[in-house]
């Protein structure tokens, strides 16, 4: 039998609105896809997945139509799966592990998940069991997937839980970075907080611990017995190169940012935002495809500027499937050397150099080189750097104690995800580098435990 | 939410705002700034901070009427709420990191640019609070654009005031005025310019020549103000910097101001559309 396909919403109507383009299964759609899977035995699947979910068990209560009991072996693992369901990468994790993804016929895991993560939403149903509170208090620092896990998981062991978010709204990247067509605001993310807040955890926004509030001062005067940082990874690279200062030119953050969190492509919202009509992309990631789907929806011509090839390209296949089909064009082997200004400062174009690939590095990656002699010049109005970011710098710069590698990563303990100071905790982006939500997810409910088996010794 | 408790209008178009947010006030140091957020569909507005009293968890702030957001944040009266009042951000002015002895050693000149006269009182109250001496130099284009003159005046330095056309103090531009004070025989050990940015740059201009160490504070366009985005970048020495995370003082004498100037008018045509949009225009 062929894998079930998943409506979505047509290319041509899509790129005029940021509605989700993938519809996900229905109920009939979900048992028939989920009758696919052969519940093998040690599964390469659970292998593969970051969290191990028990995949062939929750599949398994999909195929009885037991939506519900699927849900409490996920929630076992993972407690934001309509979230993962859409934006794991999917072919190369759980996907990539199923016995029978040759052809591209893997049995849809990611979107069965999604599927129970959003049956779960729409009707209200309690599948996590909870500890009665033990009067300890716990500081999450950053709301990102990181912070929101390891607050649920504290949350459900009976801790008072505070979470301090810099931004005006709760969610990190989930809302400020992956867009409405992919992931959306009110029906997944907002209902995903609203579930914490019933937990009793408490949200401030506005504060930017490091500034607002220091760690010392979390500790010491506000009595937390431990803390969490989930600061990600949000600082953006820049690639160095002449003209990059031009107006014009935005890091993928400020792009997506001014676009998704504070809604500049709505008349009635005050964020202003120019992009012209011809917009060049630079990078491979999800960030990259992110910025080129969010482009092509506010009216432009949009390019992805690769130096490598599609093959290589970081992005989960999805994407750049879908950015295919609205229409983004990709020129690989390709990349900047200089962006070109207008006498008022503007970008006006980019000088591009064709880049070939040599053999593969110690990393199995095939690295690109230039092509001597290839520049070449292409007009472009606007152009969005999408190429990488580094960890958030402001509780380093200000909280000695918290050591740092030298990529500007907090270091911590392999195993209870502690750092160089003691009772403080970080897990997601800020440790790892921009990774993904799963392992960021992954990282809070680790340090949860460690937490807990701290302040509870004996009771795990 | 975050309550304005106090209104006042400091000239045409310069209005203050003391608004209670005890977090902020509580550990607000000279030189840095908010962001503040107007409500549902405003827009992440920054905003220095101009004076603050951690006992009663006040922090105020001085604002220019300048496009859409600072007109309607203008229509606001006391009592009502900001929905948003994040900060302190940035970093506080390097002279708070320096005692009282080391301090002492120092005679600063301030030269503050029409609403830029708001971030400098909380410097200069700073340093007059530690017996330090300081000179400020304010300039605006006229008398009525004056503002907080009594309030610098009572922190015990000498006070100058520059207008464009003379109705008073001094006519003429703060650096001819800088000039005439320098040439005078007054000697500083550092001046901190905050205003216009091309006032900066030129200021900066004059004191290279004067060879004395200045201080800047840049109001480049910032989003987030959390060092996440990126729109605040300036090139500072020939590298790239983030106004709100590695500033927002810098040596003036190494900023790209011409770079800087031209960021900031960036969305110009794009606000001018906003300012039309927005309910409260009735200019077409
Ligand atoms: C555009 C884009 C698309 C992506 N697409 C995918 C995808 O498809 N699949 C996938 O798996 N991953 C994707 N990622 C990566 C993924 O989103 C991140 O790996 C993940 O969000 C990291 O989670 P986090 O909790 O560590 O940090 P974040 O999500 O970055 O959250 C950090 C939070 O901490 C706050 N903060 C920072 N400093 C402070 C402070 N000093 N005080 C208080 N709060 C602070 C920030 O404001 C932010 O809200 C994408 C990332 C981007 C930017
Ligand atoms: C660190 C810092 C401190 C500041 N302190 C003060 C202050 O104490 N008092 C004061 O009156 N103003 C201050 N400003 C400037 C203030 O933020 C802008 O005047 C305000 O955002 C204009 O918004 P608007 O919608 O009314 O005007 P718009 O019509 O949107 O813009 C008018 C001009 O304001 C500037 N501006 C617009 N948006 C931004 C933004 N997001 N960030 C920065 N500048 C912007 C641009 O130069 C623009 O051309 C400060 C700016 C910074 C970065
Ligand atoms: S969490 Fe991600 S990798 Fe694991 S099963 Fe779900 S979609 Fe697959
Ligand atoms: S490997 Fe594929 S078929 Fe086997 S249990 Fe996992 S999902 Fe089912
Ligand atoms: S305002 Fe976004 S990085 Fe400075
Ligand atoms: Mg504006």
């Amino acid at each position: 039998m062929e894998r079930v396909p998943v409506r979505e919403l047509d290319a041509k109507e899509r790129i005029k609105s940021f509605n989700e383009v993938c519809l996900g299964y229905s109920e009939e759609e979900a048992i028939k896809e989920a009758s696919r899977c052969l519940n093998c035995k040690s599964a390469n699947c659970v292998k593969k997945c970051p969290v191990g979910i028990d995949i062939p068990k929750f599949i398994d209560h999909i195929k009885k139509g037991e939506f519900k009991e699927a849900a409490e072996v996920i929630f076992m693992y993972n407690n934001l799966p309509s979230i993962c369901g859409r934006v794991c990468p999917q072919e190369i994790q759980c996907e990539g592990g199923c016995v029978l993804k040759n052809k591209g016929q893997a049995v849809a895991i990611g979107k069965l998940e999604r599927f129970v993560g959003d049956y779960v939403l729409e009707n209200n149903l309690d599948v996590v069991k909870r500890k009665p509170m033990n009067g300890k208090k716990v500081a999450v620092v950053g709301s990102g997937p990181a912070g929101l896990s390891c607050a649920s998981t504290l949350a459900t062991l009976g801790y008072q839980v505070t979470i301090y978010e810099a931004l005006h709204e709760a969610g990190g990247v989930l809302v400020y970075g992956i867009p409405e067509f992919r992931l959306p605001k009110e029906k997944i993310v907002k209902r995903e907080i609203e579930n914490l807040i019933k937990l009793g955890v408490q949200i401030k926004t506005n504060v930017i611990v490091g500034r607002t509030v220091t760690i010392n001062q979390l500790m010491d005067e506000m009595g937390y017995d431990a803390i969490f940082i989930g600061t990600g990874a949000g600082l953006p690279k820049f690639m160095g190169i002449k003209g990059e200062n031009a107006n014009g030119v935005f890091s993928a953050n400020e792009f997506l940012t001014r676009a998704n969190l504070m809604r500049a492509f709505l008349d009635e919202y005050d964020t202003p935002l120019k992009i012209g009509k011809k917009v060049a992309v630079v990078g491979g990631g999800n960030v990259a495809m992110d910025a080129a789907r969010t482009a092509v929806r506010l009216g432009a011509e949009v390019h992805i500027v690769y130096r490598r090839t599609e093959e290589e390209m970081p992005a989960r296949l999805e994407e750049i499937h879908h950015a295919k089909e609205e229409g983004v064009i990709f020129d690989i082997l390709t990349n900047p050397v200089e962006i070109l200004k207008d006498d008022k400062g503007w970008v006006k174009g980019m000088v591009l150099r064709k880049m070939e690939l040599k053999d593969a590095d110690e990393t199995g990656r095939r690295t690109p080189v230039e092509i001597e002699g290839s520049d070449y010049t292409e007009e472009f109005d606007t152009v969005i750097m999408a190429i990488g970011t580094v960890p958030n710098p402001i509780i380093t710069y200000t909280t000695n104690e918290i050591k740092i590698n030298n990529r500007k990563c907090i270091i911590v303990e392999e195993e209870t995800g502690e750092t160089t100071m003691e009772g403080v905790y970080a897990g997601g982006d800020a440790v790892t580098g921009a990774a993904t939500v799963i392992l960021a997810m992954e990282a809070g409910k680790k340090a949860a435990y460690a937490i807990h088996k701290k302040c509870h010794p004996g009771e795990m | 939410m975050y309550k304005i408790l106090k209104k006042k209008t400091l000239a045409e178009n310069i209005i203050m705002f003391e608004v209670k947010a005890p977090m902020v006030a509580k550990s607000a140091k000279p030189g840095q700034f908010v962001i503040v957020r107007i409500d549902e569909k405003g827009e992440r507005i920054p905003l220095t901070i101009c004076d603050y009293d951690k006992d009663l968890g006040t922090v105020t702030i001085v604002f220019q009427v300048v496009g859409a957001s600072t007109k309607k944040m203008s229509k606001l009266s006391e009592g009502e709420f900001l929905l948003d009042f994040a900060g302190p951000l940035g970093n506080p002015s390097e002279f708070v990191s320096l005692n009282t002895d080391e301090l002492k050693k120092k005679k600063f000149l301030f030269v503050a640019g029409g609403v830029g006269t708001a971030p400098v009182y909380p410097q200069v109250k700073y340093l007059r609070e530690k017996g330090i001496d300081c000179d400020v130099v304010i300039g605006t284009r006229n008398k009525d654009l004056v503002i907080l003159k009594d309030e610098i005046e009572a922190l015990g330095c000498r006070l100058y005031i520059c207008t464009d056309d003379g109705s008073l103090g001094f006519k003429g531009r703060v650096t001819d005025f800088m000039k005439k004070l320098f040439d005078e025989g007054n000697s500083y050990d550092e001046v901190v310019a905050i205003g216009p940015m091309i006032m900066m740059k030129f200021v900066c201009l004059l004191t290279k020549e004067y060879n004395i160490k200045t201080t800047v504070s840049l109001n480049s366009i910032m989003v987030d103000g959390t060092g996440m985005c990126g729109a605040c970048r300036v090139t500072v020495g020939g590298e790239t910097k983030f106004t709100c995370t590695d500033g927002p003082e810098f040596d003036g004498h190494l900023v790209d101001f011409d770079e800087a100037i031209n960021r900031q008018n960036m969305f110009k045509d794009e606000e001018v559309r906003r300012l039309h949009h927005s309910r409260e225009c009735s200019c077409f």
